[in-house]
């Protein structure tokens, strides 16, 4: 469904990814880690067309994603995404933040953008928050506002970047559940995090990137249970035993 | 005492007509700098380039021009190339673009104080640029932008003042004139002075809610 073919990326002179090639399957759920600044966000970014790409080809159901392109908004509505800081609008309600993108894009007729929105709301356990403005929410809540946001545009795919690294710890979880019940009903994910749990127990596949390239990837368990690169066992020796 | 108050009787009718003028000037003025600040401000930071540049040398060059030499090329030099315009007219069109170039600052100011973050999901919702700006960036500007916009009105009003140099009979000029005629100067723009006070002091008010409104958020 998402096929990157040879990606490279630079930021003036630092060339931070270098030569990605990747394929997600439809309903997949891949979990990208990797030390910070080895260019995990970039390649999210770089999907759903938040920045350019210098070289190779990025396609999501066969149509080039290109930045500056009118195709990149409907390439948009397909893909959604949730940031580490959730960007809501503080502005707007919590069910206003979730049904702007059905309203003024997709043009829904209102009274059905709010039903739905509200039954993603209770979807994502917020039923009794959709008319307070995100800056009275938790971290968690407004994250997982941020993810119903994402859903109502009913993309064919979710990237999350980070999703639980901005919450306290003891909020992690409910977001984390969240995630999962998207993964088994069947939703594309495409996952950066440091939860190497959710990488374990929810992820079909996790690739690790370290400098730009992918180091090694392969089925989760057998990337975080026996990794076969050194520099993988390194990363995950310091993530997982810190002290 | 008296003596002003026996003046003040006599001249405030009088004066009360230019203090109508002063209000069109002003109104006037405000409403184009807007419209004209925030086209100056949109294109600034459209991320297109060549607007982006021209909107930046257009407002350094109506910065680095006085007002009064605005109004005087408006008033004066415009009948040389066919554009004759009246004395208000050049007023409202002098102070405008003068008073655009600080109406666009204020704008680009509240605009660039949205976060980033914002705007970058609005476009993965499949926001536009435009939409961005109106259902995204514009409603939040509004509020840092205000208190700024309301100091600006108050300038202004005093500015109007520029357009006694061109003939239009504002208060101003009708102050003066009123004084050449009778020499009272200390009544006369004793009056002057207060009218424009009183005319300032409800949009002083109005600041001070703005930026009060602006400080709960």
């Amino acid at each position: 469904m998402i096929e990157l073919e040879d990606v490279h990326k630079s930021f003036g002179k630092v060339e931070v990814l270098k030569g990605i090639s990747a394929s997600i399957a439809k309903s997949e759920v891949v979990c990208i880690i990797g030390p910070s600044g080895s260019g995990k966000s970039t390649i999210l970014r770089c999907i759903n067309g938040l920045e350019s790409y210098d070289r190779g080809d990025i396609r999501i159901e066969g149509a080039r994603v290109d930045r500056n392109a009118r195709s990149i908004v409907a390439i948009r509505t397909q893909v959604s995404m949730v940031f580490q800081r959730f960007n809501l609008f503080p502005h707007r309600t919590a069910l206003e933040n979730v049904i702007e993108g059905p309203l003024y894009v997709k043009k829904a007729p209102p009274a059905e953008a709010r039903e739905r929105g509200r039954a993603l709301l209770a979807q994502v356990g917020l039923a009794d928050k959709a008319d307070v403005h995100p800056p009275q929410l938790s971290g968690g809540q407004q994250q997982r506002v941020a993810i119903a946001r994402a859903l109502a545009m009913q993309p064919k795919a979710i990237l999350f970047d980070e999703p639980t690294s901005a919450l306290d710890p003891e909020l992690v979880g409910d977001v984390l559940s969240v995630m999962r019940k998207l993964a088994d009903d069947g939703m594309t994910m495409v996952v950066v995090t440091h939860e190497m749990g959710f990488a374990r127990d929810v992820a079909d596949r996790v690739l690790f990137i370290d400098g730009g390239v992918i180091v090694e990837q392969g089925p989760a368990k057998s990337v975080l249970n026996e990794p076969k690169h050194a520099r993988t066992q390194d990363f995950l020796r310091r993530v997982l035993h810190p002290l | 005492m008296q003596k002003f108050f026996s003046d003040a009787v006599e001249f405030v009718p009088i004066l009360l007509q230019g203090v109508w003028l002063t209000i069109v000037v002003t109104i006037g003025s405000l409403a184009l700098s807007t419209v004209l600040g925030l086209l100056w401000a949109l294109l600034r930071v459209s991320g297109i380039g060549v607007l982006a540049g021209l909107s930046a040398g257009l407002i350094n060059v109506i910065r680095g021009i006085p007002i009064i030499v605005l109004l005087f090329y408006l008033y004066f030099v415009m009948p040389d190339f066919g554009i004759a315009l009246t004395a208000l007219q050049a007023s409202i069109l002098g102070l405008g673009i003068a008073y655009s170039a600080y109406q666009s600052e204020n704008f680009r100011a509240g605009i660039e104080a949205i976060d980033k973050g914002q705007i970058e999901a609005a476009q993965t919702i499949g926001m536009g640029w435009w939409l961005t700006m109106r259902r995204v960036v514009l409603p939040q500007a509004v509020k840092i932008v205000l208190p700024p916009y309301g100091n600006i009105m108050i300038m202004l009003l005093k500015d109007s003042s520029q357009a006694s140099t061109i003939t239009v009979a504002e208060l101003a000029l009708q102050g003066k004139l009123i004084a050449s005629s009778t020499f009272k100067n200390t009544s006369v723009f004793t009056l002057v002075a207060l009218m424009y006070l009183t005319m300032s002091i409800p949009l002083i008010l109005l600041v001070r809610h703005f930026e009060k409104k602006a400080n709960r958020k």
